[in-house]
């Protein structure tokens, strides 16, 4: 197998107008975006924003219907396999292997690589040890928690010590405790040199892990980034949140305060009021009368920069 | 994390199965099996011999008695390599309807394996072998346990065994393509109540299938059971000539390369979409 063309500045992943149809359905509606090596890249949207087919296009599982997509050099269309083998990937849903135990899960993947048993050895007690799961190793699958899947999925996808991993939903219905365990073995990888490509609707997972990341809607990108490049771009500094307990009061609140801050979004339990200064606004908001039944200021998130875009948020 | 390759040992097992991807998802199953494989190697002795002992010695004997013989055999030399054939075919069938679906649909196993450098093909094709290897095992036990009975009176009795794993294939390549392709179990007790058990009945495993009305014996010719038992019967009473000993074996291998055509398009379509 060659190495991948140019060198090291070349980006693992470039697409141009990427695009994939199921009939008449377009799931992702011509695309660009690269990644380079190093790098965590993140694609923040909805459910049905398209992110996990883009990724399952990178993965070489599905074929693109139009436009252009190179994987570490070459073409996922006459290349799948030779990408393959330099891939990891850790899919949405959970498919490990239930009929064996912790440790044949391990040995069984490096085997569909085709390493030889010895190297499997080997590498599968390095990762019972990343993954913290070192007494877990004659334990079957079920009985773990999913957290304890999760890392075992991950380690299972770095048995073939790829260049490229790729995250779908990573940590979606984890507890904050397991994600957090999550988000630090991650984080070990991203200083390990491995490049990261992760899918996610969290917007602090986004905020969290990624050096750069796209928005996703309805198949296309809306913008593109770093977490701090897009709040600057789309948002301001701060939020206010306001609380009514009327919907009739968060009516009439909203001329007074449109007033107040550079934008204000109408949710259908509270009122984000969009503004540099929290605390100075809501000084004016109480100076003005408007009695409000719980405020929060708060650091303007990803979540708003979605909300600005498409007028929805994130787990609609 | 690439790294360059560090000198390791490689087994000949290691370098077979770089060259022959599908024997990765073959030694899968093979690990899933080394955990049970003493309850299996029991079974395997067990169910001939309990299939043996009721119908050919218990009920042979009642035949016997009246008939003296059946298409000029004692009962339990006519019956063993059907029910042979029979097992092949159950076996066969139980490990390519629910646990296909498993793989591809409630553990997504198979889906798991894609993402490696293994392609549909594969995943299907290893998984075949394995249905192979286990009928093998069980055709083997079985030859075993019904040459001491004395069921196999000819030395030919040993190409019983390839035409069992013959017989189950037939069964297998398209049982696994079929499931593979579907999005729930709801068809399969169907298959087994209404095509493997009247198979099972009525393909000349347990009486000669002249014994049928003449208007079924048109689906019996068709049945590729009636195919494998006739490939069985005739290698362990060694009486069959190689013209129909061939015609059975392409029948059946006809059945064994449609099942692995369809089962490779719906393996990628389903694997690769």
């Amino acid at each position: 197998m060659s190495e991948p063309a140019g060198s090291a500045s070349a980006p693992l992943i470039e697409a141009k107008a990427l695009t994939k149809r199921f009939g008449e359905y377009v799931a992702v509606d011509g695309v660009d975006f690269t990644v380079q090596r190093g790098e965590v890249f993140g694609f923040l949207g909805p459910n049905g924003a398209g992110k996990t087919t883009t990724m399952r296009m990178i993965a070489c599982v599905s074929p693109i219907t139009d436009g252009e997509l190179q994987v570490l050099g070459m073409s996922p269309m006459t290349d799948g396999p030779a990408i393959r083998a330099r891939l990891g990937v850790v899919p949405q849903e959970d498919n490990l292997d239930t009929e064996l135990t912790v440790w044949d899960n391990l040995v069984i993947y490096g085997r569909y690589f085709g390493l030889p048993m010895a190297q499997i050895r080997e590498r599968a007690t390095e990762l019972l040890h990343f993954a913290r799961l070192d007494d877990r190793r004659t334990s079957r699958v079920d009985p773990l928690s999913g957290g304890m899947k999760r890392r075992l999925i991950i380690a299972r996808s770095l048995i073939n010590r790829p260049e490229l991993v790729l995250l779908d939903e990573p940590t979606t219905g984890l507890d904050p405790q397991a994600r957090h365990l999550l988000w630090e073995r991650l984080y070990r990888l991203k200083r390990e040199g491995v490049t990261l490509v992760l899918t996610t609707h969290y917007m602090d997972e986004a905020e969290q892990l990624c050096d750069r990341l796209v928005i996703m809607d309805g198949g296309r990108i809306v913008a593109e980034g770093s977490p701090r490049q897009l709040i600057d771009r789309y948002c301001t500094r701060e939020v206010v949140e306001l609380r009514f307990a009327l919907p009739e009061q968060q009516d009439a609140a909203l001329p007074p305060l449109r007033a107040l801050g550079e934008r204000v979004e109408p949710l259908g339990d509270r009122v984000l009021l969009y503004t540099s200064h929290g605390d100075e606004a809501l000084a004016r908001v109480t100076g003005d009368g408007i009695r409000p039944d719980s405020v929060l200021v708060r650091r303007a998130t990803l979540e708003d920069v979605f909300l600005t875009l498409t007028g929805r948020t994130l787990d609609e | 994390m690439s790294d360059a390759a560090p000198a390791t040992t490689r087994t000949p097992f290691d370098t077979l199965a770089a060259a022959v991807p599908m024997l990765r998802v073959t030694e899968r199953q093979a690990r899933v099996w080394r955990r049970f494989w003493r309850t299996s190697a029991v079974t395997g002795v067990l169910m001939p011999l309990l299939f043996l002992g009721a119908l050919g010695v218990g009920l042979g004997g009642l035949v016997d008695d009246n008939r003296s013989s059946v298409d000029g055999v004692d009962y339990l030399v006519f019956v063993a390599p059907g029910i042979l054939a029979a097992t092949a075919m159950q076996g066969a069938a139980g490990e390519s309807l629910w646990p296909v679906m498993a793989g591809m649909k409630w553990v997504r196993t198979f889906h798991a394996a894609a993402a490696t450098p293994l392609a549909p093909r594969d995943v299907f094709g290893g998984w075949l072998l394995w249905i192979a290897a286990r009928q093998a095992m069980t055709a083997t036990a079985f030859v075993v346990v019904a040459a001491v009975l004395g069921a196999i009176p000819s030395p030919w009795g040993v190409l019983a065994v390839p035409a069992a794993v013959l017989t189950g294939m037939a069964f297998g390549a398209p049982l696994t393509a079929f499931s593979g392709g579907q999005d729930s179990d709801l068809p399969f007790p169907l298959i087994m109540r209404f095509v493997v058990v009247p198979m099972f009945l009525f393909s000349g495993t347990f009486f000669p299938v002249d014994q049928l009305p003449d208007w079924l014996l048109p689906v019996a010719w068709v049945s590729p059971l009636w195919h494998g038992v006739e490939l069985c019967r005739g290698a362990t009473t060694g009486s069959l000539g190689w013209g129909p000993a061939l015609g059975h074996v392409a029948y059946l291998a006809g059945w064994v390369a449609a099942g692995c055509w369809w089962g490779i398009r719906t393996f990628t379509r389903r694997l690769a979409a």
